[in-house]
């Protein structure tokens, strides 16, 4: 397995927020984490990272990450978090090139000919070529999700960890991004994992999925295990299939 | 495979190079408005001298090159000893506080972030004077205790204030710290008077806590403070790529590879040096630290590698001028230079941040 999950919890205070996760993402997975407002993903997906105090393990290749520097972890393991809000005017380029820090080495840290061109095209495969001396400041809230999944791409890790990668984005860049990702993941040793709450994205770009609720897994397994009909009538609340079937009327 | 459109940009070289010739040329410009504000403040004054002598006088003195046989002892001992002192002092403040101020602006995210609107400065000063009250001293380095206590107490102050923000804010956002940094601030500032009113010592001595000078000051001031430039601004500079990923914010630091606990760390104790160092020889001066990152980042762009250099030509030239100033517009009485800093300055940010809420919206 390329990533393992092991019991990860975590507290804050009173409360538990992520309570005994586990799960396992493969080599070329999309794993799809899905579940309601307030379910727990981006604190789990923290956790995973390290950011937020837990228990459990994370492991990479059988390795826990805990014994990477946070240099190694960089070239390892990418995130992307849910909104950005940038305070200084650095132009799109110079966000994008300030991922290749872990690659750098001396004072200096200049860029390498290969930094440059990682960076070139992470720009390329995101559209945002164009804009790459524009300041992130004038970006739209699409457009500054693009330049940070640059960021991603120019970072070369192994695992993506993407928080709601297209919650921002129009359905033209939502189709794009999934699209961009499935053939980024054909390499090897490259996994996925997203939250995503449109679930017809789930079913057409997800290879596993777990559904998440209160903190707790309530379901995980391929697409279709968990996008049971039960298991998201008992989350949602709604009859997600009938609710899409009538949907469907309108496009007829 | 759907891929985004967009068109290439062939003109990156020459865009490069274009870049470079006007980071050049802004390096050129700034290194002499230094020096034209470093002449003029040794010049003028209550007694005023000829444009050259500053220039001959350090050939002579520092290099023994030249003759000045021509220039009265008198004016030669007041530049050496009384005018060059101070003005190389408050040079070394004004650099110091704009770089403190410019990366605790990248650390936190946080435009508004400074020496004195965190309430370092104040919180340094209280220190200060609790070392003069109490009679700290460091046996054979009398002024160094001061120092250190300063810094000390800049570090306690920062730590405390971050500390109680996180408390109330995770996010530490703009709003939180500034306004935990004010109270704090206004708290420190409030015991630093106390006790010196309570210590016998005059009124004087509490302006120049709040409001600071560089009154009296002499090259000792300067062995002072030398060291704890050099020890504080020098690796902040090498820190400009991790001041850039911070100003990412913090988890995006860490998302790139950052060390965030070991660089911010790092960070803290050198702006507390600087701080702490500056409040120590010149009290508490406001704005400069928010104020120069600012205008530097008009010009130069946010990228840390530029902004922090030019932040100290340009912190240094506007702290020599507005010492200048409080010593000459109502001489022979002196304004706190406090009060320069903070009239120009805030007139000056409240433009910037108006005309920055203006483009915004």
């Amino acid at each position: 397995m390329l990533l393992e999950i092991r019991g990860i919890s975590v507290r804050i205070k009173d409360r538990i927020i992520v309570d005994d996760v586990s799960f396992e993402v493969g080599d070329h997975d999309i794993y799809m984490v899905i579940g309601p407002n307030g379910a727990g993903k981006t604190t789990l997906f923290k956790a995973i990272m390290g950011l937020v105090p837990r228990k459990g393990k994370v492991l990479l290749d059988g390795t826990d990450i805990r014994t990477f520097r946070p240099g190694e972890l960089a070239k390892k393991i990418g995130m992307l978090a849910q909104s950005h809000q940038p305070q200084f005017a650095y132009s799109v380029y110079d966000v994008v090139s300030l991922v290749r820090y872990s690659y750098q080495g001396g004072i200096f840290r200049k860029l390498t000919g290969q930094d440059k061109q990682k960076i070139e095209e992470a720009l390329a495969l995101t559209g945002m070529e164009s804009m790459k001396d524009q300041s992130v400041l004038t970006l739209s809230g699409g457009e500054l999700q693009r330049a940070f999944l640059a960021q991603l791409f120019a970072q070369d890790p192994q695992v993506l960890i993407l928080d709601e990668p297209v919650s921002h984005l129009d359905l033209q860049y939502q189709i794009a991004v999934f699209d961009i990702l499935s053939r980024w993941v054909r390499e090897k040793r490259r996994a996925v994992i997203a939250s995503v709450h449109d679930l017809n994205t789930v079913y057409t770009y997800g290879t596993r999925a777990m559904l998440i609720n209160r903190g707790r897994v309530h379901a995980e397994g391929t697409v279709e295990e968990v996008l049971d009909k039960d298991n998201l009538k008992s989350v949602y609340n709604v009859d997600v299939a009938e609710w899409m079937k009538n949907l469907l009327e309108h496009w007829k | 495979m759907t891929r985004f459109g967009g068109h290439m940009d062939k003109s990156g070289t020459a865009g490069k190079l274009k870049k470079r010739t006007k980071t050049f040329l802004l390096a050129v410009f700034s290194i002499l408005l230094f020096l034209l504000v470093f002449n003029s403040s040794v010049l003028i004054g209550s007694i005023g001298f000829s444009p050259d002598y500053t220039i001959r006088i350090i050939l002579k003195h520092f290099f023994g090159a030249g003759d000045i046989s021509d220039i009265p002892d008198s004016a030669a001992t007041i530049i050496l000893n009384v005018r060059m002192p101070r003005v190389i002092l408050s040079a070394m403040v004004g650099a110091a506080l704009s770089l403190a101020g410019a990366a605790m602006q990248g650390l936190l995210k946080n435009p508004l972030a400074d020496g004195s609107t965190l309430g370092i400065s104040s919180g340094g000063a209280l220190g200060a004077v609790i070392s003069i009250v109490l009679g700290i001293n460091i046996p054979l380095f009398p002024q160094a205790g001061l120092a250190i206590m300063s810094i000390l107490a800049s570090f306690l102050s920062l730590m405390f204030i971050l500390a109680l923000t996180y408390k109330i804010d995770y996010n530490l956002s703009n709003h939180t710290i500034i306004l935990t940094g004010v109270i704090f601030s206004m708290l420190a500032g409030s015991i630093t008077s106390l006790l010196v009113s309570l210590s016998g010592n005059n009124l004087r001595q509490v302006v120049f806590w709040s409001m600071g000078s560089f009154s009296g000051k002499g090259w000792s001031h300067v062995a002072l403070m030398l060291p704890f430039f050099l020890a504080g601004s020098l690796p902040l500079t090498f820190l400009s790529r991790e001041l850039n990923a911070f100003s990412l914010g913090e988890e995006q630091a860490g998302f790139i590879g950052v060390d965030i606990k070991k660089v911010k760390f790092a960070i803290l104790i050198l702006v507390s040096v600087l701080v702490g160092a500056s409040v120590a020889v010149g009290g508490t001066i406001g704005f400069v630290g928010l104020v120069i990152p600012h205008i530097t980042r008009f010009i130069t762009g946010p990228d840390h590698r530029k902004l922090l250099p030019f932040s100290v030509l340009f912190g240094s030239s506007f702290l020599m001028a507005a010492d200048l100033l409080s010593r000459t517009v109502l001489s022979p009485a002196e304004i706190p230079i406090g009060v320069v800093t903070s009239l120009v300055g805030g007139i000056l940010f409240i433009y910037i941040f108006y005309s920055k809420m203006n483009v915004r919206r």
